[in-house]
């Protein structure tokens, strides 16, 4: 077991490494992006900051605590351009080109392969900028931490995370049926978008919606909530049991779907 | 004088007669992609989800008229997001990329119609799907259907029109960077911040701070989004002032894009030959 960790976190490093030197070929784009998480940035915090005037709220929450949900959705915003973005819109393309086929042959876990090949650094802004809002915010409403909530807190942003991948995954293997997917990713953005604003700032029906169908309460506001410490234990208990059977299901809907895969021009 | 006239005319006619034959073969094209644009015309939900959360915050609660205000206007937000989608920078890229640009630069009509003309054929192929998602917006939200006074039914297309084609000619400068540098398409993102926060599209501009919104008004961008919903939303009462500003902006980038295109093509080494 021990070996096999070892052996994956070195192809990890391998991939990594190389993606990092072909990306820094474009030292343009940095410029370029750092000019829209910039903007992107206080941007956000305007449309926040609007709901705020005159003593309003939004959803019951402080405006700090307001803060900490936009931290950790920009922080999803680095992690998914860094990795989802640049792994999984390339499917697509193998099943297309159906070089999907040397992807099955190497001796390693395809949907590993699949998933983390690629990396691309300009998404690392953002996680960092993320997070440091988002400890802006915790810091501002003056909870005291304990080692136990800072423990929780990590567990749910690794879960928010691996719920993150696994929608995506699970979206992308569609392509092995459907080669034209890319769209739903699209439409997949633009709903993830709602996650910047707590989840209770939402109508009744569309927050029983971003629940417990598309699960985008467990993405930042539960996260959130575990920052701020004033997440109850229910809500734990059920966000892991959400990213266990979501990565679950992503691994077996994989594997079934590669059942109906049969390459191309063969 | 009178020779040059018939001349004028004469190369009116054999444009117009070139322009009708690629709309007409861009419609037959992405009518085959129905699907495709079904999905597209689903990712531009923003408006909705920001809908929601406006409507339920303490700012419409506030009295009966506001909610009102919200619900009309971002559900005309998100029909003239619709109609103003513009994606001519990837698909200029990806030609150029994957040499498609250079038998395009032969013909005898400029690359700038066809790209032109498959954003209206998307646009017209569209008009079902979102006829569809309205009667389910109508049905699912309380109080949001309305009916706007007869002179906006036969304003507002227009002033869409005229926001999508200042939001194309914004977007074909941009994309005139890809003569200069292959990988263009990241400033697609960037040309998408001031979109999305100075147009309107996640709050009405009449919730910023005032200074802000004049600043606002200087840039085209409150003319993508903010005006033509106003004024389907039936709250633009004398709207002469902003068409004339739209006219403008579309006056000053189309001299714009056209010096960035002859400057873009004096550039052009045809990728791969």
């Amino acid at each position: 077991m021990i070996k096999l960790i070892k052996k994956y976190t070195n192809f990890l490093v391998l991939f990594w490494s190389t993606s990092l030197s072909i990306e820094l070929e474009y030292r343009l784009n940095l410029i370029v992006d750092i000019f829209t998480l910039v903007g992107n940035l206080f941007g956000s915090l305007l449309v926040l900051s609007l709901f705020y005037t005159n003593h309003h709220t939004l959803g019951g929450w402080s405006w700090s605590a307001a803060l900490v949900v936009l931290g950790l959705f920009t922080t999803l915003e680095g992690f998914t351009s860094s990795i989802l973005q640049p792994n999984l819109s390339k499917i697509v393309r193998y099943v297309q080109l159906g070089t999907l086929d040397y992807v099955l042959l190497k001796p390693i876990s395809s949907q590993y392969w699949l998933s983390f090949r690629y990396f691309s650094p300009w998404g690392i802004p953002s996680i960092i900028v993320g997070f440091l809002i988002s400890i802006y915010g915790v810091i501002s409403t003056s909870n005291q931490f304990n080692t136990i909530s800072i423990i929780c807190s990590i567990i749910m942003i690794i879960s928010s995370l691996i719920t993150l991948y696994s929608i995506w995954f699970i979206l992308a293997t569609t392509s092995i049926w459907f080669v034209k997917v890319w769209n739903v990713n699209e439409v997949l953005k633009s709903i993830l978008i709602a996650g910047r604003f707590p989840i209770s700032s939402y109508p009744n029906i569309v927050r029983t919606i971003f629940t417990f169908i598309i699960p985008i309460a467990f993405l930042t506001t539960i996260p959130a909530e575990a920052l701020l410490g004033r997440l109850d234990v229910y809500w734990f208990l059920f966000s892991l049991i959400i990213s266990a059977t979501l990565l679950f299901t992503s691994i077996r809907f994989w594997l079934y779907a590669l059942n109906f895969y049969t390459s191309a021009s063969s | 004088m009178y020779i040059s006239l018939v001349k004028l005319k004469r190369k009116l006619v054999k444009f117009t007669n070139i322009f009708r034959a690629l709309l007409t073969s861009q419609y037959s094209l992405m009518h085959e992609y129905r699907a495709e644009i079904a999905l597209w015309a689903i990712s531009g939900l923003l408006p909705l989800i920001m809908l929601g959360i406006w409507t339920q915050s303490s700012f419409a609660n506030f009295n009966g008229s506001n909610y009102n205000f919200f619900v009309k206007y971002f559900i005309s937000a998100f029909i003239v997001r619709q109609f103003t989608a513009v994606w001519v920078i990837i698909s200029f890229e990806e030609d150029n990329l994957e040499g498609r640009l250079s038998p395009f630069l032969l013909q005898p009509i400029s690359p700038f119609w066809r790209y032109f003309s498959s954003h209206i054929a998307e646009q017209l192929t569209r008009i079902p799907f979102v006829f569809f998602i309205l009667i389910i917006i109508f049905l699912g939200i309380q109080d949001s259907f309305w009916i706007p006074p007869f002179h906006t039914i036969l304003l507002s297309p227009i002033a869409i029109f005229l926001a999508f084609v200042i939001r194309f000619l914004l977007h074909w400068i941009f994309a005139m960077c890809c003569f200069f540098n292959d990988k263009a398409s990241s400033l697609e993102r960037l040309l998408l911040i001031p979109y999305l926060f100075l147009s309107g599209l996640v709050a009405p501009l009449e919730t910023y701070p005032e200074i802000l919104r004049t600043a606002a008004y200087f840039t085209p961008f409150p003319y993508l989004i903010s005006f033509p919903s106003l004024l389907l939303s039936g709250s633009i009462v004398n709207p002469l002032n902003y068409f004339m500003h739209q006219l403008i902006w579309i006056f000053i980038l189309s001299i714009f894009s056209f010096c960035a295109w002859r400057l873009g093509v004096r550039h052009y080494s045809a990728m791969g030959a």
